[in-house]
């Protein structure tokens, strides 16, 4: 039986289609994904992205002992900031992706995919070591996410008090419609925005009043409810990588096209070695994005033709709604490959013609 | 959403119209209004014979890739070329949009599709 986020009911009254994601029953759609997808790069969308683990880690040595698990640094980020990290397996493949955010050297908060939190939580108790406390915040937290170029002045608009927004890939507490939530500026489509985290056993968390309360400021500029069908397609678009596609327990970090998070010139840590062998060697198969010249739309496991053999498979692929393009991208056995090499993508078992692009197919707008 | 009078249906969500011995096929409302947004439409080569249940064709939505089965035995006539340029025509007017034509011969398989009244429950239940 998937599980149910506290704002179900309220999403289902307003016409959301369902479907199972990580364990999940999550809105796929309110409208229709192509409109919500227009809505995010032109106006605001909103999202109940609150299937999203936290894992909290405390304690005299919790930045210490969690660089042991991680490839990024987070002993070099000061308090307020995020850091984007992959969490690696001694061989270099990958547990999870998650951002952590730093509140002191000794607190953390990691946010995790949904449907790794339980996985993600054994194995850093498993590996962790030192003076530390780990704990699954998940089930305490509703998560949205306010994404778009609106985003900015809609947030703006139900402070309760005027301060400051957080920049970039920082955060703060901050008080709207009379509740303290966790503000940071992140997102995952490409576009400026917000992520908001209402801790539910503060007294006055009410995740109905966020989700209603946040529509109705944006109602004059726009602002749309968005489900996870394009949050997929913005995030495509935007080349970020999902979990299970670009990223799993068989698809290193700097295959995916992830080296600028995995730091060699820090201390050790697990899959430091495998990752650096693989640096030393040369990578054997990288991640490209492409666009369909044929006819017909490619999906996650589609099998890559050049030449004749198969050189790899489709990770994620789909309409490109902004560009009007079928495309996706594909990890291909060959890292020397280049933009405008033409491949072929096996579509129930015909090929068609697809060719390689530069990533991302659309440029992040993101404020920095 | 729409049932039309004088169509055939199946548990598959597709509507036959049948005029003489040839059977126009396509999506319900119901199905296009499922999917969402339909992007691609795979359709049949004309001339080949397709047994019932056998795969028809496949409509895209940008979410998945669903199969359309053939309602009845028959071989396919005429396919409409339309939706490989226009392929949400099928989300505008799922009854004007058919996919393909198939020429048939069993007409006892006709038997065997739903009502338009059979549909309804049938969605009523979904």
């Amino acid at each position: 039986m998937d599980r149910k986020t506290p704002l179900y009911e309220v999403q289902k009254n307003s016409g959301a289609r369902f479907i199972s994601f990580g364990g999940w029953e999550l809105p796929v759609s309110y409208t229709d994904i192509i409109t919500e997808h227009q809505v995010v790069r032109t106006k605001a969308g909103l999202f109940d992205v609150s299937h999203m683990g936290e894992i909290q880690i405390t304690g005299k040595d919790a930045v210490k002992a969690l660089n042991r698990l991680i490839s990024n640094d987070i002993a070099q980020v000061p308090a307020g900031k995020i850091l984007y990290s992959p969490i690696c397996y001694e061989n270099g493949t990958v547990v999870d992706d998650i951002l952590i955010y730093k509140f002191s050297e000794e607190e953390l908060l990691l946010v995790v995919n949904a449907g790794n939190t339980q996985k993600d939580d054994e194995w850093i108790r498993s590996q962790i070591t030192g003076d530390v406390k780990v704990e699954n915040l998940s089930d305490k937290y509703v998560q949205l996410a306010l994404q778009g170029p609106e985003a900015e002045d809609i947030i703006k608009s139900i402070l309760d008090e005027d301060t400051e927004l957080p920049g970039f890939f920082r955060f703060k507490e901050v008080s709207l419609l009379g509740m303290k939530v966790l503000l940071s500026r992140t997102g995952y489509t490409g576009e400026d925005g917000f992520e908001l985290y209402l801790w539910l056993p503060n007294s006055c968390a009410d995740p109905e009043k966020l989700w209603n309360g946040i529509l109705d400021a944006g109602k004059d500029k726009g602002v749309a409810p968005v489900g996870l069908g394009a949050r997929d397609t913005l995030r495509l678009e935007a080349a970020l990588p999902l979990y299970g596609h670009e990223l799993s327990e068989d698809i290193s970090p700097l295959e995916a096209g992830l080296k600028i998070f995995v730091k060699m010139n820090k201390d050790d840590y697990i899959g430091k070695a495998a990752l650096s062998r693989q640096l030393d060697q040369g990578l054997k198969r990288k991640l490209y994005g492409f666009e369909m010249v044929d006819r017909g739309i490619p999906r996650n496991g589609y099998d890559v033709i050049m030449d004749g053999s198969r050189i790899g498979y489709v990770t994620s692929g789909g309409l490109l709604p902004t560009l009007n393009k079928n495309g996706g991208l594909a990890l291909l056995d060959n890292p020397d490959l280049k933009d405008g090499e033409t491949i072929e993508i096996v579509i129930r078992g015909r090929k068609c013609k697809a060719v390689l692009v530069q990533l991302p197919f659309y440029k992040k707008k993101y404020k920095k | 959403m729409e049932i039309r009078e004088g169509l055939y249906y199946t548990k598959d969500h597709e509507w036959v119209r049948v005029e003489g011995n040839r059977a126009y096929v396509g999506i319900t409302d119901y199905a296009q209004d499922s999917l969402g947004s339909i992007v691609y439409v795979e359709l049949p080569e004309e001339g080949k014979a397709l047994s019932k249940d056998e795969v028809l064709g496949v409509v895209e939505s940008v979410k998945a890739a669903s199969d359309i089965f053939a309602p009845i035995s028959g071989t396919v006539v005429e396919v409409n070329e339309a939706l490989a340029d226009n392929p949400e025509l099928i989300n505008e007017s799922p009854y004007e949009n058919y996919m393909a034509v198939l020429s048939f011969e069993n007409k006892d398989e006709l038997n065997e599709l739903l009502s338009p009244a059979q549909y309804e429950e049938l969605t009523k239940g979904e």
